[in-house]
């Protein structure tokens, strides 16, 4: 059965708001295997390789950064941070088959204590469909300011 | 105010008074006086590699232009306009022709900083004018030094030359640069820029501090490793454990490592081996340095694993994967940390990528591994403001009365190159000042 453009839209939805409830186990089982989340650093960044990004994880990576935030010695989560996503109805870009693209804005909000923080930013999802299911097969995030300094930036945008 | 004396006595030996670390009126004089007397890292020479081009950045607090003139020179220029104190450029990079132009009333500027040519000049005929500083042009920094690409300016005009100031720490950059088949480095992309609400010298301190990352770092480094274990241990190893991991190494392999410590307050630790020991090998890439250097000398140069190296006030160097952190104060509790990575040119495209994943694993504003970092750092900001107790210690391995004229090479763990940088602090600072 094919997947329909509303069922896009859901699951770009659905995702924010795992990541907003800190439910870190279904959303790491959005992913396929050798997917990637890239957050570059520069505007415009188009190689995740020979410069620096903000984050360029695979999934060993990603799975390291859910673990670790729920770990008992992970001082900088003492009290845990929360994250907020307000996102804008997604862009379809490209729906060829089994591969979609979708273009999404977000403002997002990280707190922790007395500290609050806000990103602008713009997420570009490469999802696929496996086995009638939607998957994310690469997530990009590009954040307005990306060349601003930041302090820590410790939950997912 | 404080007398030379008084500066002198925040540092004991082995403890360090709090205020160096909270007291905005320590950190004023820092800014006069220690970023002035020493020689302060500006920019890499790759920055700037045309005539006209142009980058910004600050030594202390005082915001500076490093550009190559037309005569093929790099200088590093006051960013101010010598009439009404405009910045005469506001990007972080740029390229600005044969000359520089003060947007506000057009005064210009040869790419020496010299005085080009004021709009309407008759005005100032008559006035005096032609003898003032301003007539001058944008002024030049005390003395600039490019250093196999590493360019270091010292703000004050006279004071410390560059090889005395320096001497055999030297050695770190030189091995960093041999890296390259073709000897030389160039920028790869923009740095990392991470804000820190702590002193600029908790992060300089950091960098020889050896007793922290098993301990700071558990939540990243030992998660990586058990997940691996979960993994039934898979080889080839993902990338983040070849990078991550070796933060878990226990104690021993600290000690084992070594520190070395020069005069002038610069320091390396990984004298023997290092975190960065254990990298997997890049195909063709001994090949081409053997190509260059010949085999024994090209094993000479990687077998050097120095691990960081700290140049005094507040740069360090990693050699093995061309990586610089410069730590730009900007207040007494506020610390810029930008962090650059280099590529060796004529090396497989395979080093730069794995400097480039360090970068940021390590120490970007999302890196797990920095996230524990700086948590550390502003909880002993916030801590120092107790009343409970004035001083920091810094004693571990001190047994004695120390002498920081001497290089000296000692357990990896020591802290003596702590107590190094701030015996050269204290040096920097009161050099300039009244004695009494």
């Amino acid at each position: 059965m094919a997947i329909s453009r509303e069922e896009v839209i859901d699951f770009i939805y659905d995702e924010a708001r795992m990541l907003d409830e800190g439910r870190y186990s279904e959303w790491l089982a959005l992913w396929l295997e050798d997917g990637h989340y890239w957050m570059p650093l520069d505007y415009k960044q188009t190689d995740p390789h020979l410069v620096t990004s903000l984050l360029y994880e695979d999934m060993f990576m990603l799975r390291l950064r859910v673990e670790r935030l729920n770990g008992a010695r992970t001082f900088s989560q003492k009290p845990k941070s929360r994250c907020h996503h307000v996102i804008q109805r997604p862009f379809i870009d490209e729906m060829d088959g089994d591969r979609i693209v979708t273009n999404t804005s977000m403002h997002y909000v990280e707190t922790r204590l007395d500290e609050q923080f806000l990103l602008a930013l713009t997420a570009t999802h490469e999802l696929r469909v496996v086995d009638g299911a939607l998957r994310i097969a690469n997530k990009r995030v590009d954040i307005l300011n990306c060349d601003a300094a930041f302090g820590n930036i410790q939950l997912l945008p | 105010m404080r007398t030379a004396s008084q500066i002198a006595a925040l540092f004991t030996g082995p403890q360090v008074h709090r205020d160096v670390y909270t007291c905005p009126g320590i950190y004023k004089l820092e800014m006069q006086h220690l970023f002035a007397n020493t020689w302060v890292f500006v920019g890499h020479e790759s920055q700037t590699p045309n005539k006209g081009d142009y980058f910004t950045t600050q030594i202390g607090d005082q915001p500076v232009i490093q550009v190559r003139h037309s005569d093929g020179e790099i200088y590093v220029l006051y960013n101010r306009c010598p009439h009404k104190g405009t910045k005469i450029a506001i990007d972080r990079e740029g390229n600005t022709g044969k000359f520089f132009r003060c947007p506000y009333h057009a005064w210009s500027f040869k790419t020496d900083g010299c005085l080009l040519a004021i709009p309407l000049k008759k005005g100032y005929e008559n006035t005096g004018f032609e003898d003032t500083e301003n007539a001058k042009g944008m002024t030049a920094v005390g003395a600039v030094r490019n250093y196999r690409g590493f360019v270091f300016a010292r703000l004050a005009a006279e004071g410390i030359g560059f090889e005395d100031y320096f001497g055999d720490s030297l050695s770190s950059i030189d091995n960093m640069v041999d890296r390259s088949p073709e000897g030389r480095l160039e920028i790869a992309g923009p740095p990392l820029r991470y804000m820190h609400k702590c002193n600029w010298k908790m992060l300089v301190e950091n960098q020889t501090d050896t007793c922290h990352p098993m301990v700071a770092h558990e939540s990243s480094a030992g998660t990586a490793v058990n997940i691996w274990k979960e993994m039934g241990n898979p080889e080839p190893r993902p990338p983040a454990m070849e990078i991550i991991a070796p933060f878990m190494s226990p104690y021993e392999f600290f000690e084992n490592m070594g520190i070395r410590t020069w005069p002038n307050g610069h320091g390396h630790t990984g004298v023997h081996h290092s975190i960065h020991s254990d990298y997997s090998a890049i195909p063709g890439y001994f090949e081409a340095l053997s190509e260059t250097h010949g085999k024994e000398r090209a094993k000479e140069i990687l077998g050097e694993n120095r691990h960081n190296t700290v140049y005094f006030p507040n740069i360090m160097i990693k050699g093995p994967i061309q990586q610089l952190r410069n730590f730009i104060p900007l207040g007494p509790d506020r610390t810029l940390v930008e962090s650059y990575i280099y590529r060796l040119v004529g090396a497989p495209d395979e080093l730069l990528a794995r400097t480039a994943m360090y970068n940021r694993m390590i120490n970007a504003p999302t890196s797990m591994v920095g996230h524990d970092d700086l948590e550390m750092y502003e909880r002993a900001q916030e801590g120092l403001m107790s009343n409970g107790m004035e001083w920091v210690n810094i004693q571990r391995l001190r047994t004695g009365e120390e002498d920081f004229t001497e290089e000296a090479v000692e357990n990896g763990t020591t802290e003596r190159q702590m107590r190094n940088q701030f015996d050269a602090w204290v040096k920097f600072m009161t050099a300039t000042m009244e004695k009494a």
